[in-house]
């Protein structure tokens, strides 16, 4: 699209600017800072830099061969992958199921996002009184139910992926269906209209009408979902702390925050920071690549 | 006929289209029903669980978290919450929450909005690469540009001065830095299928760009605006991290850090975080209610699709 309005280009300047200015003063300097941090050795927070590592990229070889780093990355791959197909599929439904149901929409509309509103750490707090060992929520649920017969251990080595996966799922559900069922309003009634006269009904228009314009606004939860994985934090953080069980549970996220808050290993800790732009960015653009973006 | 009369023919028809509707009984709406209550109970129930467990006795948590403690019941207690006011200064509080929290939403959406226009309507050298700016830099994750930042700010005048307003500032400048890409990014997905042939029609009436984007855009994506701002607001509110590195001072604390305090003292008094948390919550929820109004708004215009 290039219509005739947008070809003058001065006001560009005053639309991007402001934007941009403040991205680059606290955002791409404090980045360029941290990859620079990378490359030297820094043993504590409020420490200046000292010498450049020997050799000056030693952090990222460590990095290959650190295995809490390649568990983490396995465990943030399942993420990106659970959170695309569930988070943003469930989503998906609930919005357009909501957009059909009519009477009580609102209502739906409001409670699913109830998860969010709720902070990140109360949310962890809330899940380890529902999966503690004993006397746990779910383990007296399963139990009363006849299920299980002894106390299930969530977060040992069989469950922990499911019992550090499942609430930061369930939180983020609410948050792309309030995206998608935005979209799904933004959608001019006068399309309905006509599909309504041209006797397209029910399913039918939401097939060939909603998910087609959905596109853009899927699209866009797409993107947000891979970024959201790779710096998901504090909802694994105050369930899982220091990647138990031993070690199995860290993602890219919560191992950045260990080493460079508790470790103290400020420099390691920005290597790994730029590793996690580096995979967002080319993951991104794959997904750009696959889903190529249209202009309506 | 006039417009008028066209239009209630229109709207009784669709009226009488939609009561004969609502009398048949169909399985389909059954099963969509049942799906959505399913869903709503699991996100209801833990916020009913965190109130019901804030009026409960000390260490009874563990034991019976499922029954309701009952005004008046050897359970019910108003404790919790006697012993947060108890331990701060919550007017003050709130008010530093509320100033922040505003200033970041409004300052985003204004620019995100005007970026997000820029970036969709015009086509110019550099835009690739401007768009692949925006989303590199959602995934900077916050912990590794703080310290940066906190040195800029100290340099800047802006940090560690014991002015509250000037350590209010500095909680704001980063948290709109922080925010902007994400909003950028969903504003564009909004914008983007808002049709063009508006935008022409106002251009060959005389409007300019600046025109256009007030009197076409803004009004048009508002449900867009809305729901951004809500979540804009959401996480500038619920950013422990940014406002514990800036606030120091007592006359500064935001809500979220006083009752973040208290709950880390409570250790495992859980009625005692839950009330906290309650009282955290409530001011998000009147937000949303309020911004949520004007979602519902492109709602009503829905209700009339077939």
């Amino acid at each position: 699209m290039n219509s005739v309005i947008y070809k003058k280009k001065a006001p560009l300047l005053l639309f991007l600017l402001p934007a941009f200015a403040f991205m680059m003063v606290y955002l791409y300097y404090p980045f360029v800072r941290n990859i620079l941090n990378s490359f030297v050795e820094i043993s504590g927070l409020g420490t200046a830099a000292g010498a450049v590592n020997q050799p000056w990229y030693s952090n990222y070889v460590n990095l290959l061969q650190d295995p809490s780093m390649i568990t983490a990355l396995k465990n943030t791959a399942i993420l990106i992958l659970v959170t695309i197909v569930f988070q943003v599929g469930i989503a998906l439904v609930l919005a357009l199921l909501t957009d059909r149901a009519g009477k009580g929409a609102q209502f739906f509309r409001t409670v699913y996002f109830f998860p969010i509103v709720i902070s990140g750490t109360a949310l962890g707090l809330m899940f380890n009184l529902i999966f503690l060992y004993k006397g746990g929520m779910l383990n007296q649920l399963l139990q009363n139910i006849g299920l299980i017969s002894d106390n299930v251990d969530w977060k040992d080595e069989k469950h922990f992926l499911l019992t550090m996966l499942l609430p930061v799922i369930w939180q983020y559900v609410g948050f792309y269906f309030v995206i998608l069922i935005t979209g799904l309003n933004n959608i001019s009634a006068d399309i309905y209209e006509a599909a309504s006269l041209d006797g397209a009904d029910g399913w039918k228009t939401t097939w060939y009408i909603s998910l087609p314009l959905l596109r853009n606004v899927l699209f866009t939860c797409l993107i947000l979902a891979i970024t959201g994985a790779l710096k998901v934090f504090d909802l694994p953080w105050v369930m899982m702390g220091s990647g138990i069980p031993m070690d199995r549970s860290w993602l890219t996220g919560t191992y950045m925050y260990n080493q460079t808050f508790i470790r103290a290993d400020v420099d390691y800790g920005s290597a790994i920071a730029v590793i996690i732009v580096i995979l967002g960015v080319v993951i991104s653009q794959l997904a750009n690549f696959i889903f190529r973006e249209k202009d309506y | 006929m006039t417009e008028q009369q066209y239009f209630d023919q229109y709207m009784s028809r669709e009226l009488a289209d939609s009561a004969k509707r609502r009398k048949r009984f169909s399985p389909s709406k059954l099963i969509i029903y049942l799906l959505l209550v399913f869903w709503a109970l699991t996100t209801i129930y833990p916020f009913v669980w965190v109130i019901l467990n804030s009026f409960r006795e000390k260490g009874m948590i563990r034991k019976d978290s499922f029954s309701v403690p009952w005004p008046g019941s050897a359970d019910f207690t108003m404790d919790n919450y006697l012993t947060a006011f108890e331990r701060a200064d919550f007017k003050n509080a709130y008010i530093n929450s509320i100033t922040v929290s505003a200033l970041v939403t409004l300052i985003v959406i204004f620019l995100a909005g005007l970026a997000a226009y820029g970036m969709v309507r015009y086509r110019f050298h550099g835009r690739r690469a401007l768009h692949l700016m925006i989303l590199a830099s959602m995934m900077f994750p916050v912990f590794s540009t703080i310290i940066p930042v906190f040195r800029l700010q100290v340099v800047m005048g802006l940090a560690s001065t014991g002015n509250r307003y000037l350590s209010l500032l500095s909680v704001v400048l980063p948290q709109i830095a922080g925010n902007l890409s994400f909003a950028i990014i969903v504003l564009m997905g909004f914008i983007r299928s808002v049709p063009i042939d508006l935008e022409e029609s106002a251009f060959i009436d005389g409007a300019g760009v600046f025109r256009i984007f007030s009197k076409i855009i803004l009004p048009v994506a508002r449900p867009s605006f809305a729901t951004v701002a809500i979540f804009t607001f959401l996480w500038s509110y619920n950013d422990l991290f940014t406002q514990t590195f800036f606030l120091r001072y007592p006359k500064e604390k935001t809500i979220t850090l006083l009752l973040n305090e208290i709950s880390s003292q409570a250790g495992v008094n859980y009625g005692l975080m839950a009330a906290s948390v309650v009282l955290v919550v409530v001011p998000v929820l009147l937000v949303y209610i309020v911004l949520q109004k004007n979602i519902i708004k492109g709602m009503t215009i829905g209700a009339v699709k077939g």
